[in-house]
């Protein structure tokens, strides 16, 4: 019987591995390797990949990850899809360097590597950023003009920590905005630290609230705070007369959008990032893009990005929530 | 002290519970088999020397550590902090390759932290007489927790050309410095356990330590030594797990503990103790690794993975029992 086994399965072992020789792969297949699966903000990325690869036609996407996520995790799958031959892997990585061997590893075997949302250091082709912080700034100084209506006032911000290194600099380009005449009817009165606890928070806007009863706006660059605001504005009554902006998450800004606490705030829209990534992978698979600076990549409805002399790009000024579009994307991050 | 007597066991000696596992183990080898043809028949990538070679990496460093907890689980105990050595090593080798120590220097270092590590989970264990689950949860979280305090937010990247190359090193072609290192443990392991007087002495205590500490067995140095072998491989896995992946991050190696005692239990190890075979665990690291590697290249996704392999443990582990009440069923 045994033997039997053996002869059988030997005999199936040759005739498999001359089948798969035949094997032909016209389809260009892309690879989604995310941080860890069951993680909405992601799951949000796949839908965006799924319309790019829709879009472009004749492209297979393999959205992939691991459960829990770590590196190894990430190493083990990426081994697999070199394994698998892929044309190309977009990734978030869990870590900027432990990613860097097995990356080069697959670009020594063809394979076309760009890092999106989380980076990796080197040994891939482009850094996709879901945004930068000039358009950053921008954003959150328009939306709180919009807020205000053109009349203005004053406006303050409530941030994370003072330490804070993105939103330190996100906050420098929002002076350097509110420097520009378009932006000349806004006064920013004071800036407030809610070291991203909600409590803390909390109690800087009440204290905002007190110090400057014509304040207008609040302008927080952050999620947790601009959840802490929204909820005193609204707790103090104050809803219609100060307007709450900034970066947030949809689930957590659903309530005071509805409300009217926020009009309006802003996020990079991981939709739009799963899409750009998956469109860009693409066209490096075409083999006239090298990943040098100054070269431009043409991404569908996103338009073209631009890669930066350290292999990096910006997808696009953070994408507007307001109450006609929160709930649908509520459901993801 | 020891008297190595390096005669094989006459196959009569065994009893009807190894002659059950050798079983399991052509169960074992039959299930690898299917494995391996079901594999390449759902991908065609599977069978090419490159990629098993790549996908030997995946799994290595677990199957080290599942040697020694295979001796562990045979004597009624169990360590579960190995995941959290290996971190500890990791960091104390990131630590010291910072300092700027040499690439031999870095692997004495894991070894040595790993000894450590796995003397103090002996010492407390048979010394103390403390039961191995309390005492290694206990050390699971200690050596984590130190990491993460010593690490914060920060990951150690600063690792040799010479250290990292440690992994990719190739003793003959397709075959890794860390894959030959396992398979040759695995063969000292097997002889040791199978083959001599100390491999006996293992299986009568997990039968029955009262017996065996009564008929002159040094149970509990026997103990010692057992965790802290177990220590010292963690340190060498946490020496090909750094160099592999050239990053020391808190989280590294995390869940390990369980994904290698599964490897045990699938192996045929009873988790009673006394019963399992080394050629089980290796068969069973190979089925996992094949499986797992099989999976991934048809891209299921892992939380499937894990359930699958979830079910096969409890299949592993509900078989054996209930053979044995049929057996006792049909004779009573």
């Amino acid at each position: 019987m045994t033997k039997f086994l053996k002869t059988a399965s030997l005999a199936v072992i040759v005739g498999v591995l001359a089948m798969n020789s035949a094997d032909a792969a016209d389809k260009v297949r892309v690879a989604m390797l995310v941080k860890s699966l069951g993680n909405g903000f992601f799951e949000a990325c796949k839908e965006g990949g799924i319309e790019a690869s829709n879009e472009l036609g004749n492209v297979e996407l393999i959205y992939t990850g691991p459960t829990t996520a770590t590196a190894e995790g990430q190493i083990e799958l990426m081994n697999a899809l070199i394994a698998q031959k892929v044309d190309a892997i977009a990734i978030s990585a869990n870590d900027a360097d432990a990613l860097v061997p097995v990356a080069k590893k697959a670009a020594e075997r063809g394979i076309k590597v760009i890092s999106f949302d989380s980076g990796i250091a080197s040994g891939r082709l482009l850094q996709l950023n879901p945004s930068n912080a000039s358009l950053i700034g921008q954003k959150q100084v328009q939306m709180a003009l919009d807020a205000v209506g053109k009349a203005g006032g004053d406006v303050a911000i409530l941030s994370a920590t003072a330490q804070a290194t993105n939103q330190n600099i996100w906050i420098a380009e929002m002076k350097k905005e509110l420097a520009k005449p378009e932006f000349s009817s806004l006064k920013l009165v004071s800036t407030v630290y809610g070291d991203d606890q909600a409590d803390k928070s909390y109690r800087e806007t009440q204290g905002l609230l007190k110090s400057f009863p014509n304040l207008k706006a609040i302008i927080a660059p952050t999620s947790v705070g601009i959840v802490a605001a929204a909820k005193a504005v609204a707790d103090q009554g104050l809803i219609g007369k100060v307007y709450v902006t900034g970066l947030g998450l949809p689930s957590e800004m659903k309530g005071h959008v509805q409300s009217g606490a926020t009009k309006s705030f802003a996020i990079w829209n991981p939709v739009d990032l799963g899409y750009t990534a998956v469109y860009a992978a693409v066209q490096f698979t075409k083999g006239e893009l090298k990943g040098k600076a100054g070269e431009k990549v043409p991404v569908g409805r996103m338009g073209t990005l631009t890669i930066d002399d350290k292999g990096e790009a910006a997808m696009a000024e953070p994408f507007t929530f307001d109450k006609d579009n929160v709930l649908k994307y509520a459901k993801y991050f | 002290m020891t008297n190595f007597n390096l005669t094989p066991l006459p196959p009569y000696s065994f009893t009807w519970g190894l002659r059950l596992m050798r079983r399991w183990e052509v169960l074992l080898a039959v299930l690898l088999l299917l494995v391996m043809v079901g594999n390449s028949f759902l991908s065609p990538y599977f069978l090419d020397p490159y990629n098993l070679a790549d996908a030997t990496a995946n799994f290595t460093e677990k199957a080290m550590i599942a040697l020694p907890m295979a001796l562990l689980i045979i004597v009624r105990e169990i360590d579960i902090s190995v995941a959290s050595i290996m971190a500890l090593a990791s960091l104390l080798i990131g630590l010291a390759a910072e300092a700027g120590v040499g690439v031999p220097g870095l692997v004495a270092i894991g070894l040595l932290t790993g000894l450590a590590a796995g003397l103090l989970n002996g010492t407390l264990i048979a010394g103390l007489g403390l039961p191995s689950i309390v005492v290694t949860i206990g050390t699971l979280s200690l050596f984590r927790g130190i990491t993460a305090v010593v690490l914060g937010d920060r990951a150690i990247t600063a690792y040799p050309e010479a250290f990292t190359d440690l992994a990719t090193m190739k003793v003959i072609p397709f075959v890794s410095l860390e894959f030959a290192l396992f398979l040759a443990l695995a063969a000292v392991f097997a002889l040791v356990l199978h083959g001599t007087v100390i491999g006996r002495r293992l299986y009568a205590i997990g039968l029955n330590p009262t017996a065996a500490r009564f008929s002159g067995l040094n149970v509990r140095r026997t103990k010692l030594v057992l965790f802290t072998l177990t220590g010292l491989l963690a340190g060498l896995a946490a020496v090909f797990l750094t160099a592999r992946i050239g990053s020391t991050r808190p989280n590294i190696a995390s869940g390990w503990e369980l994904e290698i005692i599964t490897m045990v239990i699938l192996g045929g190890v009873s988790i009673a103790g006394g019963a399992g075979t080394i050629g089980g665990v290796v068969l069973a690291v190979f089925l996992l690794g094949m499986a797992g590697f099989g999976m991934g290249l048809v891209n299921v996704p892992g939380i499937v993975m894990s359930t699958l392999i979830g079910l096969l443990l409890l299949i592993a582990v509900a078989v054996p029992q209930l053979l044995a009440r049929f057996r006792r069923g049909g004779e009573g």
